[in-house]
């Protein structure tokens, strides 16, 4: 690990000014920050760590909405009974991600920040666009079974890794940040992150999350090809208002690159049981980069039939 | 090269010698440039003060920044207990409780704990008495080479605790319903950060189930 100087930030606000300096990176639960920095892939000259601010809350809005700090972790925004109760898509999503020791520590922000699980992004040795603009993309013609699909280019198919994301991406959550001048701005998730072939944002600290809407009967359906942790093929996070005869099917991350997910709407009316919903949507228009990419392809018409 | 000081030091040549210096070699030629260069953006490092409070004692320690938790408590604390498998968050070798909840101590650094207290599987024990989790661990015969097992059981500790205050699952059935009584699939569910390559997983999930049983 290269070397860095360690502070703990005073305050939102001294937070946020800190980084105006390009070498300063912002500290939360740090499961991904060191896993990259103990590999070079970041290599900080200087760490703030946030995590003694006052950002850990979950909070009612006046709308009947939630607003979830940047410091709740992953695992007590999962079993908040608000968010079991009113969102359990978001709850769902949060469960089937990582492992319990890893969500003790994770943030709401930090979930949301994390890097790509790309295998040449991890390796300082390959040629990756995402680490090095220009330098070329090593995924394309290696193993990438678990890269995108939909929404990449010739210059990165790397996914954003994140459940909790899809989720949120489903109950149109806005993301409320604090630039390094102090000034605070509030995102459409959808708007968060950036697909390939724009430059590699680095975002202001998130202050917090805030979900707009009360939605039920939220699920979520995670196929994977392994068990227990192990990086989803497909997620997909559905919702239907319970008092309307139409739905609209959210198909999120079918593994789009730093952005999130794409909608793709447009399906039939459910049948009266609500128990089988098959829709088919543009997939296999796509076409698949090498045999990893037709798996996924392939499977998700398959993702499109659950209970 | 050759008129460069050597950087070893002077040493006679046995096998251990050999090893050993050929070790280093490797250790230092693999490290990043900036390392070993002056470069100007580089970061001189340097040492911070911070205290711990593990097992029930109060340490100060003063170390670099990078010093991961795990490190911590392996190099400077003397309590090897906790392995480190992966050093990367895989693997639940190196799990430990903080503040009572269980974290992988190689992704976190010990700076960010300062004040906090951490509680190792040195630490569960009650004296000459086994923590219940380590008596069934022991009984159910809950391990083969033991690498894992110091992680297994703290996770285990921790998970118990967290099915007692409801926390749910990703094989929770009704998320709006309390925790019901946990099944074998619930506890390999919850306990999936921690691997085991002698494969002793069904004597874990037995050992799991008679602390489960003991504590309710």
């Amino acid at each position: 690990m290269k070397a860095f100087s360690y502070e703990r930030a005073r305050s939102v606000a001294d937070a946020a000014s800190a980084t105006t300096n390009p070498g300063v990176k912002i500290i939360a639960g740090g499961t991904n920050l060191l896993d990259l920095m103990k590999l070079q892939v970041e290599t900080p000259s200087a760490l703030v760590d946030i995590n003694r601010l006052p950002l850990d809350k979950i909070e009612e809005t006046s709308d009947g909405g939630l607003r979830i700090g940047a410091l709740v972790r992953n695992s007590d925004l999962a079993a908040d009974p608000r968010v079991r109760q009113q969102y359990g898509v978001l709850s769902r999503a949060l469960l089937a991600g990582a492992s319990a020791q890893l969500r003790n520590k994770a943030t709401t922000a930090g979930n949301l920040l994390q890097r790509t699980r790309c295998y040449y992004f991890y390796d300082v040795t390959k040629p990756c666009n995402k680490r090095v603009p220009g330098s070329g993309c090593s995924a394309l013609a290696g193993f990438n079974r678990i890269h995108a699909i939909l929404g990449e280019s010739e210059a990165c198919i790397a996914t954003h890794p994140s459940d909790m994301a899809v989720a949120m991406r489903a109950l149109d959550a806005k993301v409320e940040t604090i630039d390094r001048e102090g000034k605070a701005r509030t995102t459409p998730i959808a708007d968060f992150h950036r697909l390939p072939g724009r430059t590699n944002r680095r975002s202001p600290p998130a202050r917090s999350s805030r979900l707009s809407h009360c939605l039920r009967r939220l699920q979520a359906l995670r196929c994977t090809g392994r068990s227990a942790i192990g990086h989803p093929m497909l997620l997909r996070c559905c919702r239907w208002p319970p008092s309307s005869t139409a739905f609209t099917v959210e198909s999120a991350r079918r593994g789009s690159p730093s952005a999130v997910s794409l909608r793709s709407r447009g399906a039939s009316p459910p049948p009266n049981t609500v128990s089988r919903i098959q829709l088919s949507v543009p997939i296999r228009s796509t076409q698949p980069r090498t045999r990893f990419s037709r798996a996924r392809v392939d499977m998700a018409p398959m993702i499109s039939r659950f209970r | 090269m050759d008129n460069t000081p050597s950087i070893f030091p002077t040493v006679e040549v046995t096998c251990r010698t050999v090893i050993e210096t050929g070790t280093t070699a490797l250790l230092l030629s693999s490290l990043p440039r900036g390392a070993l260069a002056a470069g100007t953006d580089q970061v001189e490092p340097s040492l911070m003060s911070i205290e711990l409070r593990v097992n029930d004692h109060l340490h100060h320690l003063t170390l670099d920044p990078r010093t991961t938790l795990l490190d911590a408590l392996r190099e400077h604390l003397a309590l090897a207990g906790s392995k480190k498998g992966c050093d990367h968050g895989q693997c639940g070798a190196c799990t430990v409780l903080v503040e009572g909840r269980r974290i992988n101590s190689c992704l976190t650094l010990a700076a960010m704990h300062d004040g906090q207290s951490i509680t190792t599987i040195e630490g569960l024990a009650f004296g000459q008495d086994l923590h219940p989790m380590q008596a069934a661990f022991v009984e159910h015969d809950g391990f083969q080479c033991g690498y894992c097992t110091s992680g297994q059981i703290c996770s285990a500790v921790g998970m118990l605790a967290e099915s007692r205050k409801g926390m749910p699952s990703y094989l929770t059935a009704d998320l709006t319903q309390p925790v019901a009584e946990l099944g074998d699939d619930e506890i390999r569910e919850r306990m999936s950060g921690n691997i085991c390559r002698c494969a002793a997983y069904p004597n874990i999930v037995a050992a799991i189930k008679q602390a489960m049983g003991e504590q309710t």
